[in-house]
């Protein structure tokens, strides 16, 4: 049997076609707000991981676009108000209610620790380093309510669509800002084998001769004296990188080329050096120029 | 706290005079929203914003749409409704307010502090009347305040003490709401229902409430309006849920990268 409806199809109505509900009121601001405010929660969360796992150049990055995208969003956030010049009145209450009044501490409490997280890249040394610690952490705690509040905000309406998303709402938010965190991130931050190796002795002098070596090594054509420049760098520490046979990894090695194999068990692994990388002490100063074996196109 | 006062507005002797609308703005101060020509019947206010806190809607309807056309009436009838802001016992404007600029009266009616509110804007979307309205060039946020100023010294609020027809009825709220069972119970056959009375609807009842002559929606009332926050904690609820995702997702990225 055919299947048949129980009650007409619904027909909007209203009084002369006018919308029942208000539009929201909010401009273009709200749009740009949504998403520095996402983008500073996503760097922060990030900056603190790499803190913690002693990514020095990632973590720099991640405190000052935090710091940064927090500006924008207050700049934002106070051109948006009817009246500007009263934005501190968001401070009056606390109100679990108002999703915004509870954005507005959250914002509060995010901006001044990742205030002092951004400082404490400028200044990095002792007290301030472990305040910066300190600070970056309670940012990164206060990141993804940061990022999920504005969720709540949009969906505790009248507006239809946007209330009846909001078992979805906090995770696009989520998500969202996470991403654009990273990807300024991968912007900002330079590629491992880029960055300026550090000299664990503290001696400039040895490293410039260390560097220059390595320089004239490159460009040797014999073998014998090739060979004797590098007992000579062992002596003082530096050690040759020839990995051949390991698995390539390309935040320690450079791919040079490829070579067509049809063993899979070889398939990512080294097939041979170009050039040689150097590490001293254990710290890379140069990856090594290797060619990788890739899997044969049928 | 003062009795619970509200507003019984009986459309069915409403005659369309706006001495409601006049007397609402005299009173308060409330500027003009532009003289437009709106081509909707006989009305050119068009419906409750920021400069308007009471809206006269004029409706003309065909006869066929009345329930039981009598033989000797005309091919039409007008139905004429003083519209206002609700007073909802649960108010969403009120809670998302994030200033506290709005706040509920010893009358249980809800107002906004006009030295307080900064335009934020949070209130206007969630109305499911679509009543509360930034005013331009001011920023602020403006509605209906039932008189506040008027009913504390025991006067009636300037629209109900306007209207010739008391189609406008202040009030406790109690009496209001047996006057209005009553009058309803009259007016049966020609559809007369309650419109905001039921303090077990989606707002908790309304302190502004209705007589009306057909469905809410041909006055542009919502059939079935629901405080938004209602769902307020399940969606804060959501939010933590994502929140700890957002962290876990942080956490699982540096866990499984390789130095």
């Amino acid at each position: 049997m055919k299947e048949r409806r129980m009650v007409p199809s619904a027909e909007f109505r209203s009084y002369y076609g006018r919308p029942v509900v208000k539009a929201p009121v909010w401009r273009h601001d709200i749009a740009a707000y949504l998403f520095t405010g996402g983008l500073a929660a996503g760097s922060a969360l990030l900056a603190a991981g790499a803190d913690l796992t002693g990514r020095r150049g990632l973590r720099r990055a991640g405190r000052v676009a935090a710091l940064g995208a927090l500006g924008a969003s207050t700049y934002f956030l106070i051109n948006d108000l009817g009246r500007p010049e009263r934005f501190h009145h968001m401070l009056r209450v606390v109100k679990p209610t108002s999703p915004m009044s509870m954005g507005s501490w959250i914002l509060t409490a995010f901006g001044s620790a990742a205030g002092v997280a951004a400082a404490s890249e400028l200044v990095p040394r002792g007290f301030v380093g472990t305040a910066g610690r300190a600070a970056g952490l309670a940012a990164a705690a206060l990141a993804p309510p940061l990022a999920t509040y504005t969720a709540v905000l949009l969906a505790d309406t009248a507006t239809p669509s946007w209330h009846e998303a909001y078992p979805e709402l906090p995770f696009i938010f989520a998500g969202s800002a996470l991403a654009s965190g990273a990807a300024l991130l991968i912007l900002t931050a330079r590629p491992a084998r880029t960055e300026p190796a550090a000299v664990p002795a503290g001696d400039a002098d040895r490293g410039t001769l260390v560097q220059l070596c390595i320089y004239l090594r490159d460009r040797l054509t014999s073998t014998a004296l090739a060979t004797r420049l590098d007992q000579a760098l062992n002596q003082v520490g530096v050690s040759t990188v020839e990995p051949t046979g390991e698995r390539f990894d390309p935040s320690h090695h450079e791919a040079g080329g490829t070579l067509p194999t049809t063993d899979s068990k070889l398939v990512g692994t080294i097939a041979t050096v170009e050039a040689p990388g150097y590490a001293d002490r254990g710290v890379l100063l140069r990856p090594p120029v290797v060619t990788v074996y890739q899997r044969r196109q049928a | 706290m003062a009795e619970r006062m509200g507003f019984f507005t009986d459309t069915s002797v409403c005659i369309g005079c706006k001495a409601c609308e006049v007397a609402c703005k005299e009173w308060n101060g409330v500027p003009d929203d532009g003289f437009n020509l709106l081509g909707m019947s006989y009305d050119n206010t068009g419906g409750l914003d920021a400069n308007s806190w009471r809206h006269v809607a004029f409706i003309e309807q065909p006869a066929a749409a009345r329930p039981a056309p009598a033989a000797e009436q005309p091919d039409f009838r007008w139905l004429m409704m003083s519209d206002v802001c609700k007073h909802c016992t649960h108010a969403a404007c009120l809670d998302v307010c994030p200033t506290g600029a709005l706040f509920r009266t010893e009358f249980d009616t809800v107002v906004v502090q006009e030295d307080i509110c900064n335009g934020c804007g949070y209130c206007i979307p969630a109305c499911p009347y679509g009543v509360i309205d930034q005013r331009k060039g001011d920023g602020r946020a403006w509605k209906c305040t039932m008189c506040y100023d008027r009913i504390g010294d025991g006067l009636m609020p300037a629209c109900a003490t306007a209207c010739p027809t008391e189609s406008i009825q202040y009030g406790p709220l109690d009496e209001l709401r047996a006057r209005a069972s009553q009058r309803v119970a009259d007016l049966q056959s020609d559809g007369a229902r309650l419109y905001g009375a039921d303090p077990d609807n989606g707002v908790g009842g309304t302190h502004a409430f209705f007589l009306l002559l057909d469905e809410p929606e041909v006055y542009g009332l919502p059939p079935d309006p629901v405080v938004t926050t209602r769902d307020l904690p399940k969606m804060w609820r959501k939010a933590g849920l994502a929140a700890l995702a957002m962290a876990g997702a942080a956490v699982a990225a540096f866990l499984g990268a390789s130095r």
